[in-house]
């Protein structure tokens, strides 16, 4: 066993850092996105219209039902065509991002419906009858009465939901992007200290989720009495 | 649409001519339910007896496997696969890592896989055990303990058959993550079912066809796993709980 050698991590924070940027703005569009689209899945399953229902059921359990890999490279062959078609972007241009972006955002609505499925049908009947009763139309109903408490009974369960798409973006590795991952991996195989900082991308990864599991469950504890 | 469909590219034979396309999409589909079920089995057996220890009174046990569980589940599975593949090999003695090295590198690659995504979705089983057991009545372990039952009797007698029964539905969707998860394997060059997509459309450039093959496979296991787990579910439920006669 060699001994280990960790010189090449201080010079390769400023591309490391870089790579963090690109995770967390994919886990932060995905969170915006999942939670918007997510929400309008969920009502739409939960809507009295069927074949509105069924096609949100099928969206969602189709993308349950795929490997996150599998969505990614997806999406990775649709967008740049697309792009290309539409907005007329040159095919050279890099599209890795974008198409991380949209298969992100779009697989993660399918996870966050089914949370805030749940959440939806967690508040009692009886407070959707009392806004019905008090004259409130649907929209107004779900915005002000039941969304309000169903996101504060979810709010554990959609912050793990972004811990886990946190870990997840490290998936953009099959289509080459360099998210924070990525740059370890990139730096490792340059310097020939792969050891290294695999193990230091692990540790990275591993307090900052753990951390973040730590808050979450104080949050859990505080809002549970 | 410009695009040429060809869906009979999968009858026509490939460049070394041994098999069909289709014999590359069956091949990789043989080994994602191998490594699947392969790591499920392993993830059940650690699984288990993660949880147990999680909730038997001696504070080390159970603070051990709650330390477990914290690690695998928080740190991206990409990362710990490469851990196994590449940094283990290194941290071995010099004599054993090289020895490893030497060894057929699908087989590297397929225990690497293999140890990582067990290991992994131990730690999930884990944390299902846990909940399972704790949900009984308290009274269940303590009539166990005096009726006379030594403390791994009341494990095997009376909460895990209990548990595990209860903790079906959450262990299925499980039991789906390993399937969804072996994609990853193609990270590290495992020629499973979505590294065979890639390799079809390299070969082929018909990428939505081998794309939409395979995409339908994955939602055909997941059907009949779903399906299977349905069965299970029904043969194993308790009389007088939710779901129950």
């Amino acid at each position: 066993m060699d001994t280990f050698d960790w010189t090449s991590i201080p010079g390769a924070l400023p591309i490391l850092a870089d790579g963090m940027l690109i995770t967390l703005e994919i886990t932060a569009t995905a969170m915006l996105v999942g939670i918007l689209w997510g929400t309008v899945l969920a009502l739409a399953r939960l809507s009295g219209n069927r074949p509105l229902a069924w096609l949100a059921a099928a969206y969602v359990n189709l993308f349950r039902a795929v490997p996150l890999v599998m969505v990614i490279l997806w999406f990775y062959l649709i967008v740049p065509t697309l792009l290309q078609r539409w907005l007329g972007v040159s095919q050279s241009s890099d599209i890795r991002m974008i198409s991380a972006l949209v298969a992100f955002a779009l697989f993660e609505s399918a996870y966050y419906a089914e949370i805030i499925r749940a959440g939806v049908q967690s508040v009692p009947k009886g407070q959707v009858d009392a806004a019905f009763a008090l004259g409130m139309p649907y929209p107004l109903t779900m915005r002000l009465v039941v969304l309000p408490q169903a996101f504060r009974n979810m709010l554990p369960l959609l912050l793990t939901q972004a811990i886990i798409l946190f870990q997840d973006t490290s998936l953009v590795y099959v289509i080459g992007l360099a998210d924070f991952f990525g740059a370890a991996y990139k730096v490792g195989d340059r310097d020939g200290r792969l050891v290294e900082l695999l193990l230091f991308a692990g540790a990275v990864y591993f307090i900052l989720c753990f951390g973040a599991s730590l808050l979450v469950r104080q949050l859990q504890k505080k809002y549970s009495t | 649409m410009s695009y040429n469909w060809n869906w009979d590219i999968f009858l026509s034979p490939t460049p070394s001519g041994e098999s069909t396309y289709l014999g590359w999409l069956l091949n990789g589909l043989q080994w994602t339910l191998t490594l699947s079920l392969g790591a499920w089995i392993m993830a059940l057996v650690l699984g288990i007896g993660l949880g147990v220890l999680r909730t038997v009174p001696n504070r080390l046990l159970a603070g051990s496997a709650a330390a477990y569980v914290e690690v695998f589940r928080n740190v991206p599975l990409l990362v710990q696969l490469f851990i196994w593949y590449f940094v283990l090999p290194e941290l071995l003695p010099t004599t054993l890592g090289d020895a490893l090295k030497q060894t057929d590198p699908l087989a590297q690659q397929f225990f690497a896989a293999l140890l990582c995504l067990g290991c992994f979705t131990a730690a999930r089983v884990c944390e299902q055990v846990r909940a399972g057991i704790a949900s009984l009545p308290r009274g269940q372990r303590n009539a166990g303990l005096a009726l006379g039952l030594t403390l791994p009797q009341t494990y095997r007698y009376v909460l895990l058959p209990m548990a595990l029964r209860l903790i079906l539905p959450p262990l299925t969707s499980e039991f789906l993550n390993v399937f969804k998860n072996s994609a990853v394997a193609s990270t590290i060059g495992l020629i499973e079912l979505s590294r065979q997509s890639q390799q079809l459309v390299d070969y082929t450039a018909q990428a939505y066809e081998a794309f939409i093959a395979v995409t339908v496979l994955y939602v055909l296991i997941n059907v009949l796993v779903m399906f299977g787990m349905r069965v299970l579910e029904r043969r194993t439920r308790v009389p007088g709980y939710i779901g129950g006669k």
